[in-house]
Formats: C-alpha cells, structure tokens, sequence
C-alpha cells in the first residue's frame, strides 16, 4: 500500500505527512506523528468530530481505540521497514481516565517480535505522560 | 419499556455522539437487551486505500458504541456507563461497499459492572468480521446530568 519511494522518504525525512496520506481513516481522526531521534510520538490534536460523552465532554472511545491501533500499526511498519500495513489480529483496550477534550498523544512499544506475529503495546495520554488515559495491546501478523 | 421506547432512546443517545455522527453510524434494531447498529461503507474510513478495506479502528468504534448502547435496553432507566475495558478479535476484513452491522447484548449485569459481547458481520455473507467483549462501570443514574436524561428518555423515564 505505501510506496517505497514514501517510506523511504518518511524514513529520512521524519515526515509523516506523505504516509499518513495514504491512510483516509487517520486524515478522519486527525491522526499525526512525529519523531524524535528513533522515538515516535503519535498526535491526535483536539477535533469536535471525535468526541463522545457530550457532558464531559469526552473524546469517543472508539476514537481513542482506533488512534491506538493505528498508531501501533504504524510503528510497527516504521520499525519493520515495511511496506504493507500489518494485520490486526486482536487489540485490548484498558480505559483509565476519560479522554477529555485536548490534544492526546500515544507511544508504542515492541513487546515480542516473532516470525509471523508481534505483539505491541501502546500508552496514551493527555496532560501527563505518568497519568495515562488508555493502556493497549495488539496482536499483529506479519505478511510478506 | 417497550421495543419502540428502547429504540428511540437510543437513537436520541447516539445522536449525541459526535463521532458517530461523522460515521454515519444509525440504529439497526432494538430490543429487550438486544441492539444493531449499522456502519455504512464510506471512503474517510479506510485505512487501506489499494483494498479500500475498512480501518479496525472504524470497526472499534461501532462495536464500543453498541456495547456501551445495548445497556440502554438492558435497563429500565437511563443512565451513562463509562467503559472499563474492550477487547475486539478480528476474524477477517470487512468486504468493501458494504455496511458492517454490530449485534450487541449484556451478559451480566450487577450494581458495579456490566458485561457485554458484540458481534461485528455483514449480511451479504453473513460472516463475522469481529468479536468484542466489553466491560462498563455503573456509576448511577444520578451521575447523569437530569437535562441529558430528559433529552435520551424524551422527558418520560
């Protein structure tokens, strides 16, 4: 799905913006990612069309939900060197605190890289990276 | 509560909802702890534009919708559960052009918690694209502001 050229280009550049392009439902949710050194932080800036509860308000936890998994998603490519976008088999979602209406951001980590699936968690948070809004886990398998 | 209130209030509820809204997502059906929505097919949600299949995170979002939804017609009152925790297996890609339709239902309900599966599929073949189990918190009807149970009940509880 995305071209080597914009993989390649994302890899020296840093910039997502050619990548995440490519991927309508990350332009849908805001999605954005920046990299630091070899750290990626994943950016999900404040958008009306995101939220849920409306008392809180709150963003939709489906929202948070899906900027997780296509965050994992995307780290994953990145540090696979990938062209394809993984598969996801299954993801676990723990919803700590509610997502207010703010900017939210993600990290991912790779727990466990085997030859066919990976296993990667996620943190997201809002106004501290030590109080996290949502902790998750993904299942990947991984094609050729 | 009969079938027509259940599926009114939870029409009121998810209009409510911006994000489901944006997707386009609407009430399928509505029983006693029984509910369907439907996803319709729609280019801002694919996440892979060569298969222009749907992104997992679409499919999430209708499946925490219907979970936390369903408990509108599980109970008699209204009232606003937080989720706990959700976890979504995807079993295959959903087919192109085609709406997803989730099935939801409580399996367990109790003062503090309640549990509900999901079911994601498309009727064209009728197979399913993901499962969900999901756990809410009670925290009591008094917990939601009377104004936006007025507006969910339409003023009649």
């Amino acid at each position: 799905m995305t071209s080597a050229e914009t993989l390649r280009y994302t890899q020296e550049t840093g910039d997502f913006s050619r990548l995440l392009a490519d991927i309508p439902y990350a332009g849908t949710i805001g999605l954005l990612c920046d990299r630091f050194g070899d750290d990626l932080i994943f950016r999900l800036p404040r958008k009306k069309e995101n939220l849920g509860n409306p008392i809180l308000p709150a963003i939709h936890g489906g929202v948070i939900g899906g900027f997780m998994e296509l965050s994992a998603a995307i780290y994953l490519m990145m540090s696979q060197e990938s062209l394809r976008m993984p598969r996801i088999v299954d993801f676990s979602l723990d919803y700590l605190r509610a997502g207010l209406d703010r900017e939210t951001y993600a990290e991912c980590r790779l727990t466990r890289q085997g030859n066919r699936v990976a296993n990667v968690m996620v943190t997201a948070w809002q106004k501290s990276r030590s109080q996290p809004i949502a902790t998750a886990r993904a299942h990947f398998l991984m094609e050729d | 509560m009969n079938d027509s209130i259940r599926f009114d209030r939870v029409n009121r509820f998810i209009h409510t909802l911006e994000q489901v809204q944006a997707l386009g997502i609407d009430v399928a059906e509505a029983r006693e702890n029984h509910l369907v929505l439907r996803l319709p097919y729609s280019e801002k949600i694919i996440g892979n534009p060569d298969s222009r299949i749907i992104h997992g995170g679409a499919i999430t979002t209708l499946m925490d919708t219907a979970s936390g939804s369903v408990i509108i017609c599980a109970l008699e009152d209204f009232e606003l559960c937080p989720t706990l925790d959700l976890r979504v297996d995807y079993m295959r890609p959903a087919e192109p052009d085609e709406a997803v339709l989730a099935r939801a239902e409580t399996y367990r309900v109790t003062r503090n918690i309640i549990f509900t599966r999901c079911e994601a599929y498309q009727e064209s073949h009728g197979q399913t694209i993901a499962n969900c189990v999901a756990t809410f918190m009670r925290i009591g009807r008094e917990a939601t502001p009377k104004a936006y149970r007025e507006l969910i009940t339409g003023g009649v509880e």
